[in-house]
């Protein structure tokens, strides 16, 4: 298990910057899959445990879920020059990329193979994103919230969201405070327990 | 397909005013200030047409690079409209480029500076009991918010008959990340060319 290797972490603000360039310029229909299979599997900065966390806190802070990420990933390790290297990284190259295909799409936006290839791509993108929380699943086995509240938090969540259409905002504060506060006992549980074993 | 506009510098400054005030608004990404970005860019105003707004959020959302991108080239989008209204040409270029920066600049700014401070805040507490009941707490909800993501992707393709191939699709794709090792691009590419070939 990857868990149990020693973690490694960024050589530079050079290093920071260039990691991010490539996971987004990898990161067709969103980075988010990337970012996981780069940090956490082929790099290891983070642990899977580790990286939900970060990403809870990226995910739940206003504004673009990754750009949230990379300012909290560089900051951590070269304070704000390295949130600032990790933030160019992610967009000056994307956003090349981004004007050259706006320039050369435009003339075959409407030919049924651009379209195919769109609805193709897309179709991929989500597959890539629900896997990576499939992944993540494991990474709650240490969490002092328990599988199975944990298991009940997530399907609440899923049918909230995606069955019901409940807004984001509404099952964060409603969900996502009653398992906090859940989190909160269990932790205050833990620190009051004998240590039995240590 | 490209407006005539002569845009005032307090047009340019109400621009950047509208992105800041949506940035902290954006929680869960900033795809769900669509709505409210074509009500100021297209309904009211008039800066941007239909189609520019409904390709500038497929591209960017199809293109690598983190989403939000795509107010970036509504920006973009909104100089080379005003472009136009003085002649176009290099005048074009530099006004696409203020455009874009003044929409990204607005857009994450506020966001930024929140979470960053909040961040180190908590890195600096992260023994704190109520910071780690507040990380924990929510693993479980945004693992399953995920989840919840790919789901809504593929289920905006309703029609059963039609889209069942896109359906597989995703799903392949889903069993593929979950067991392998297999690179993403070529996923990604597979997609592309599946799609460009019209078998999905």
């Amino acid at each position: 298990m990857p868990e149990e290797l020693p973690l490694n972490r960024p050589q530079s603000k050079t290093d920071l910057f260039w990691s991010f360039t490539i996971l987004a310029l990898q990161g067709f229909g969103g980075v988010l899959a990337v970012v996981q299979r780069e940090l956490v599997e082929r790099k290891r900065w983070m642990t899977p445990a580790q990286f939900v966390e970060d990403w809870a806190v990226a995910q739940i802070l206003p504004g673009p879920n990754v750009i949230n990420f990379c300012l909290m990933i560089g900051g951590r390790y070269f304070g704000l020059a390295g949130a600032l290297a990790a933030l160019a990284g992610m967009l000056a190259a994307p956003t090349a990329v981004l004007l050259v295909l706006a320039l050369a799409f435009g003339s075959v936006a409407d030919l049924a193979w651009a379209q195919g290839a769109l609805r193709g791509m897309g179709a991929v993108a989500a597959g890539l994103i629900a896997a990576t929380g499939i992944k993540l699943i494991p990474a709650l086995k240490s969490n002092p919230v328990g599988i199975g509240v944990s298991a009940t938090i997530m399907l609440g969540t899923f049918i909230g969201v995606s069955l019901l259409r409940w807004p984001l905002i509404w099952v964060l504060l409603g969900i996502g405070s009653l398992a906090c506060g859940w989190a909160y006992v269990q932790l205050t549980r833990q620190a009051n327990a004998p240590k039995a074993n240590p | 397909m490209i407006l005539d506009l002569q845009l005032s510098v307090s047009d340019w400054l109400a621009l950047f005013n509208h992105f800041l005030s949506l940035s902290l608004l954006a929680v869960g990404g900033a795809i769900i200030l669509a709505p409210d970005i074509h009500r100021f860019l297209v309904d009211e105003n008039q800066w941007l047409t239909e189609q520019q707004f409904s390709s500038s959020i497929a591209l960017a959302q199809s293109a690598p690079g983190p989403n939000v991108l795509f107010v970036g080239l509504m920006g973009w989008n909104v100089g080379l409209n005003a472009g136009a209204g003085l002649g176009g040409g290099w005048i074009s270029v530099a006004l696409s480029a203020l455009g874009m920066l003044i929409s990204l600049l607005g857009i994450m700014l506020p966001s930024s500076i929140l979470t960053y401070t909040t961040t180190r805040w908590a890195q600096k507490h992260r023994d704190n009991r109520g910071v780690r009941a507040f990380k924990l707490g929510m693993a479980p909800v945004v693992i399953a918010l995920l989840v919840s993501t790919g789901w809504l992707l593929t289920a905006s393709h309703n029609d059963p008959m039609r889209d069942w191939p896109l359906w597989v699709l995703t799903l392949v794709a889903m069993g593929l990340v979950w067991r392998t090792r297999i690179h993403l691009l070529w996923l990604i590419g597979s997609g592309a060319l599946i799609g460009a070939l019209g078998w999905v």
